[in-house]
């Protein structure tokens, strides 16, 4: 297109910004004609000129999603830096959390390690113990995979009755990522574990200095000692530079900040799997050592942050489901309160241990409507309602909730958490 | 004539890309073994005892590893009161929403009341908790002395041991805390054993909404970054 013409569209833009509404290819097709009017292309954005490559070094979010954040519940705990807050789910699209989005947990702050400064220690029942800088840890053999890591208090709110209006706070102690790094089967061979060593001590190197207790055959297994997470380094929140995956089991396993692995004959019992991050049961004995993340599922939209605006008529139903015991092999939607159920349509990829999207569609009548969805997971496990749950853990329980979420759905297409008796 | 030129200049190809594969994976890509030996990748070096010992800060229930040194109750009281009150409380009651430490011992299924005295385990690994965490501004900051006498205040005000305790390797080894045969470590799950039910599963006219978050008034707000209370919870 010849200069001239180009300068005659900009400025029949703005002289017709106020004019009637045509379609915008019939605009494009005949810019010449003055009588057309602006459309949907003639926006603000089209008629200047955007920031150059030199604005933004690292990339953000268009300032529109300024609202799809984490979020932390001010009363849950004693201090921000003991605290967690909660991934957006209703603004995760796939099932790659954001970098950003990434739910925290913290038991003695976000810390910021020197890179320079790090170093690994692995001893122990081992006959090489090893002290690894940065640099020598990236340099064994690499892999990438993709799990999710779940907080075993996802939905402790939910254990007495519905209590937060929100998917992002019933359910947004998930997140799932790309993590790359070496399988710690690697570096366990390459120090060699002793006959007698069973069990592997994961410490970190924050002011908490978590410790917890992970058997052999976990460890020899699939455990990755990351660096990686979604193509860039580990984010300070999730460990940087270092931290472990344990895939499919308690996000506190996966030790953040992590700067010792110690092999022994036996579990330490450490605080976090004694004192914290065990079950205490109606009948005052308590749950240890519950790794496992069972399956679970929740649909994502609709949901309290993302209700139905646009009146009856037809919607995709979508959501995310997990499970620590491998993969999903099916999601079912409820529409009616869990009378009935329809399968849902698995969205590839279907992953070992990773978040797995779902959708159905749905033609919604407008009328009141009790959604829910239900996990099956490759062992053949089903996810149990909350009544079946709670028979189980009682009231008062704060970890392993996977109960299938009720969302009930007003006429008006607005969203609220219920539980069903 | 055109095809069988065509399928021999394929097979010439296909030799000689296999060649380059072969001798590739001798030159650049040495096979790895599928358990790799002790030392294959010999990156890294070799700590010597010293070092390791530097490290080694984990305790295990039988007091394994617990460092010497030794501490008084009364000791731990001063100690406890500079460093640890603030947020415990002088008497481990607990301020705020900061953790109890005393109380509930005994009464794990009425009270629910997770405490050192009522819940924790084992002795020793209270040592490693405050050795390894507290006090929470300033981790890892105390002697072991402090550690030993710190932990011998807590168990004391629990009513564990008497008030002329000290805290050692060995004493801390021989307690044997209220709770310590209270944990189940050989996980139950799955606990619940569904089938997928699709069709008339329940009883819709038995359905009922037993309870309404929108309802709650506790939802923090989350219509922007500043999010700002509903209300708070009963607890």
């Amino acid at each position: 297109m010849a200069r001239a013409s180009r300068r005659k569209m900009f400025k029949f833009g703005a002289a017709a910004a106020g004019g009637a509404l045509v379609a915008a290819s019939t605009r494009v097709a005949s810019a010449a004609v003055p009588a057309a009017p602006a459309g949907p292309l003639d926006d603000a954005w089209g008629h200047s000129l955007g920031a150059g490559v030199d604005d933004r070094p690292y990339g953000q979010p268009s300032k529109y999603e300024k609202d799809a954040i984490r979020r932390y519940v001010p009363w849950l705990a004693q201090s921000p830096q003991a605290d967690a807050s909660f991934t957006p789910l209703q603004d995760q699209p796939g099932i790659i959390t954001a970098n950003g989005y990434f739910f925290e947990r913290y038991h003695a702050g976000r810390i910021s390690v020197d890179p320079a400064k790090w170093e690994l220690m692995i001893m122990g029942l081992v006959k090489t113990p090893l002290l690894l800088k940065l640099e020598d840890l990236k340099r064994f053999p690499s892999v990438s995979r993709i799990h999710f890591l779940e907080c075993p208090a996802n939905g402790a709110t939910e254990w007495p009755a519905a209590q937060l209006n929100s998917i992002q706070y019933t359910h947004g102690l998930i997140a799932c990522a790309e993590w790359t790094g070496v399988k710690l089967s690697t570096l366990l061979n390459e120090v060699g574990v002793k006959p007698e060593g069973k069990w592997l001590l994961a410490e970190g190197g924050d002011g908490s200095h978590l410790t917890r207790s992970i058997p052999l055959e976990k460890a020899m297994d699939d455990c990755i000692v990351a660096w990686g997470q979604n193509g860039e380094a580990l984010r300070p929140e999730q460990g940087y530079p270092v931290r472990l995956i344990v895939p499919g089991w308690q996000g506190n396993q996966m030790v953040k900040w992590l700067r010792r692995l110690e092999i022994g004959t036996s579990p330490w019992y450490t605080h976090e799997e004694t004192a914290s991050y065990t079950e205490l049961l109606p009948n005052g004995t308590a749950l240890g050592f519950t790794w496992v993340a069972e399956a679970k599922s929740v649909i994502s939209f609709p949901c309290p942050e993302k209700p139905l605006t646009g009146g009856p008529g037809f919607y995709e139903v979508r959501g995310f489901a997990w499970t620590g015991r491998g993969k999903i092999k099916a999601v079912d939607v409820s529409f009616d309160g869990g009378v009935n159920y329809t399968r849902a349509a698995l969205q590839e990829p279907v992953l070992d241990k990773c978040m797995t999207r779902f959708t159905i569609p749905w033609h919604w009548d407008g009328k009141p409507a009790m959604i829910q969805s239900r996990a099956i997971d490759e062992t053949g496990y089903v996810q149990p309602t909350i009544v079946e749950a709670r028979a189980v853990m009682g009231t008062a329980a704060v970890y392993l909730n996977n109960a299938i979420q009720t969302w009930n759905v007003l006429a008006d297409g607005s969203v609220n958490n219920v539980q069903l008796g | 004539m055109f095809s069988s030129a065509k399928l021999f200049a394929s097979a010439a190809f296909g030799t000689v890309a296999l060649g380059t594969l072969a001798v590739s994976a001798v030159a650049v890509a040495a096979p790895v073994p599928a358990a790799e030996p002790l030392g294959y990748y010999a990156i890294g070096m070799t700590p010597d005892a010293a070092q390791i010992a530097q490290w080694s800060i984990a305790i295990k229930p039988d007091g394994s590893n617990l460092p010497p040194g030794s501490g008084t109750v009364d000791a731990g009281a001063t100690v406890y009161g500079a460093e640890c009150a603030m947020c415990h409380g002088t008497f481990g009651e607990g301020v705020d929403a900061y953790p109890k430490l005393v109380g509930g011992v005994g009464a794990l299924k009425t009270q629910k009341l997770k405490t050192v005295g009522s819940y924790w385990p084992y002795a020793p690994i209270v040592y490693d908790y405050i050795n390894r965490a507290m006090p929470f501004y300033a981790p890892r900051s105390l002697s072991n002395d402090q550690v030993y006498a710190i932990t011998a205040y807590i168990l004391n005000l629990n009513g564990i041991v008497p008030d002329n305790f000290v805290a050692d390797a060995k004493s801390l080894a021989a307690v044997k805390m209220p709770n310590r045969d209270g944990f189940n470590f050989k996980d139950p799950r799955p606990l619940t054993h569904d089938v997928a039910c699709m069709a008339h599963c329940a009883d819709p006219k038995a359905l009922t909404v037993t309870s309404d978050a929108s309802k709650s008034g506790i939802t923090p707000r989350t219509t922007g970054p500043v999010d700002t209370m509903q209300g708070t919870p009963t607890k």
